[in-house]
């Protein structure tokens, strides 16, 4: 930073700005993600102390290494039962995951499903790049059939899982689905999640050039245009009824929000003295 | 509110004693998953960690009971988990992210026979190098051995002393034979029961270092919430606990670490020697083998054989010194254990060659007898 006449930021309160410049690649979406999130964080109005960020392993799971609140960078796939600890143990905190598919989907499908079941109130922020960027671009439990990574060479012959249908059916109560490229629904969703109570889940759709990209020869402004023509935005709808495909559609909104009670008050009210 | 200390005279399994010596050391949340022969330590908690103002939770795996206990302890709880072989293999990882993230915590594995599903009820000590090092990497662990349901209460209590002193995952190694055996437990009055805490951070917030070493080599700790904004990774970090990638900084962190350790090995490690003064025979075990061994040196003596135990209560970090220091007066060592040779070999690169160092192992499933350890003792005078 070296004394630099750069004008101040305005969200350079919520960076540490002594880990810039970050190592996410030229035309990667994390960044934009990563914005929305700390505009959203910060628009809250809520005490930053109180805000924690938990990341697992991955380019995405570098979030929490930026943001300049209390921030746990955990093992691959573990954000979410780490979270569920800290929680637990003060329930004052906002307790946000900031991670990847990989981390979260595949190594750590277990815990997402198990956290949305519980109803835990955690926010739990998914940046989908459809493939394993920090490794260079293998393939993961969400990139689309035949697409091309470099462990699917010749293809992916495995189907990807549609993520607000699994957040739908494990009993996630807050499910919405953007890209990068829509930052103002994103960061209002993020906003709704942060200040509710409950399981929130929000899968943003974001760009790898240098990984997926690269493979199935889409620079990171021809992924931007398939998010801009292929995006329909359906709130309220049926997760069983989103697709995300990147020829026929892509649908995006906020699918799901209900009120449960979460694990904290169920366990005060079946455990509670 | 009900008492987190049960004072009085109770007829308790390993397990179940376990369980109350942790709610005694302050233990408020308890992430498990049931596994054969810990199961009891987590059914224990779930029935009082709520009356105490605890949390209980049964996770999806192991993996993530391990992961949910340092994210609880990051914020400032006492926790802890228990398992057994099969579970304590899926802990690893998270045990080094432990290490790493230098949060205390306390980990119980109620030993069975292994490999791979093994004997799943019946006991072990199968699992003590894996103790040792089964999380990747080079670091320091602590790890202690209860040989009764009496003394595993009071383990509990020292486990986590020594996680909260020196901020670092503490394992109980026990076994099968110990978790299931009911016996007379004694629990004392709260206060004169001695609890350590971390040391905590204080001063300016802006200029905090969350792994910048106090007096000891333990810096003091930071809880989210508190405002500090630290940042905590497994990643190789400075004493910002930024990632820092060189080998300048692995070396650094690696000796901070271990040196916390190493450096406190006079406060950490605790034997207790039995008839050692004029032994010829240093009976080494730990445990439910220690027991038998006990019973193993008086018939020696009886039988005019100068034999001694020394009961190893903290088996990581190893006590070298002591073993040493015995092997310059002993005439052989005999290492006591129920596996095929595990702190044998431990023994063995500490005598240095200066005494014999014998073994009375046994694959797992079953007690080692006195009459085993005896009879090897007889056959070498």
């Amino acid at each position: 930073m070296n004394g630099s006449t750069a004008p101040k930021h305005p969200l350079d309160g919520l960076l540490r700005t002594d880990r810039i410049p970050h190592i996410w690649c030229p035309g990667c979406g994390i960044g934009t993600v990563f914005s929305s999130s700390l505009i959203a964080i910060s628009s809250t109005g809520k005490d930053p102390a109180n805000t924690a960020v938990v990341s697992g392993i991955g380019c995405s799971g570098r979030g929490a290494g930026y943001v300049n609140l209390d921030s746990y960078h955990t093992t691959h796939g573990r954000a979410i039962p780490f979270a569920t600890g800290m929680k637990l143990a003060n329930p004052e905190l906002t307790v946000v995951v900031f991670s990847g598919d990989g981390d979260l989907f595949a190594i750590g499908g277990n815990h997402f499903i198990h956290a949305a079941r519980r109803n835990m109130d955690l926010t739990v922020i998914c940046v989908n790049n459809l493939n394993y960027g920090m490794t260079g671009g293998q393939a993961a439990a969400t990139t689309p059939h035949l697409a091309k990574t470099s462990t699917t060479p010749r293809g992916n012959p495995e189907s990807p899982f549609n993520l607000p249908l699994l957040a739908y059916a494990s009993g996630a109560t807050y499910i919405a689905r953007w890209t990068m490229l829509h930052t103002r629904d994103l960061t209002q969703s993020i906003t709704e999640a942060l200040t509710r109570t409950g399981f929130s889940f929000i899968e943003v759709l974001a760009p790898c050039p240098t990984g997926y990209g690269r493979k199935n020869r889409l620079k990171a402004t021809d992924m931007l245009k398939i998010y801009q023509e292929k995006a329909m935005v359906k709130n309220g709808i049926n997760p069983a009824e989103t697709i995300l495909d990147l020829e026929h559609g892509i649908t995006l909104g906020k699918f799901v929000e209900y009120d449960r009670p979460t694990y904290a008050e169920n366990y005060k009210a079946v455990c509670g003295e | 509110m009900e008492p987190a200390v049960l004072t009085g005279e109770h007829f308790l399994n390993g397990d179940v004693a376990c369980a109350e010596g942790a709610l005694a050391a302050g233990c408020r949340f308890f992430a498990g998953y049931p596994i054969t022969p810990a199961t009891e330590i987590a059914e224990h908690m779930s029935k009082r960690l709520p009356g105490v103002g605890g949390v209980f939770i049964q996770m999806e795996d192991e993996i993530s009971a391990m992961a949910a206990i340092i994210g609880a302890s990051c914020a400032g709880v006492k926790s802890m988990t228990a398992t057994s072989g099969p579970g304590f293999s899926l802990m690893m990882e998270n045990i080094g992210l432990g290490i790493a993230m230098e949060t205390p915590c306390v980990l119980v594995n109620v030993q069975r026979a292994g490999p791979s599903t093994g004997l799943p009820t019946l006991g072990a000590q199968g699992d003590m190098m894996q103790a040792r090092w089964g999380s990747h990497g080079h670091y320091e662990i602590i790890a202690l051995s209860p040989c009764s349901p009496q003394e595993i209460f009071y383990q509990t209590i020292t486990a986590f002393n020594l996680s909260e002193t020196y901020r670092i995952p503490v394992l109980i190694m026990a076994d099968e034979i110990v978790g299931h055996l009911a016996e007379r437990v004694i629990i004392p009055q709260s206060s004169k029961i001695s609890l350590q805490s971390r040391p905590r951070a204080k001063g300016r917030k802006d200029r905090f270092k969350p792994f910048h070493p106090g007096a000891n080599g333990v810096a003091p700790m930071a809880h989210a919430g508190e405002g500090y904004m630290v940042h905590f990774t497994g990643l190789t970090h400075d004493e910002r606990g930024y990632p820092a990638m060189t080998a300048d900084a692995q070396a650094e962190m690696i000796e901070r670490i271990t040196g916390k350790i190493q450096r406190n090995l006079d406060k950490i490690i605790q034997v207790e020697r039995y008839r050692l003064e004029d032994a010829d025979i240093a009976l080494v075990s730990y445990g439910i083998s220690s027991r038998s061994s006990l019973a193993a040196v008086d018939e020696a003596r009886e039988r005019g054989v100068k034999a001694g135990l020394l009961r190893l209560i903290t088996v990581w970090p190893f006590p070298e010194q002591i073993v040493r220091e015995l092997a310059k007066r002993v005439k052989r060592f005999i290492t006591v254990e129920l596996n095929l040779g595990q702190i044998h070999l431990e023994v063995q690169r500490c005598a240095e060659g200066r005494a014999p160092c014998l073994l009375v192992g046994h694959a797992g499933g079953a007690v080692i007898t006195p009459e085993d350890i005896v009879k090897k003792i007889l056959e070498q005078t």
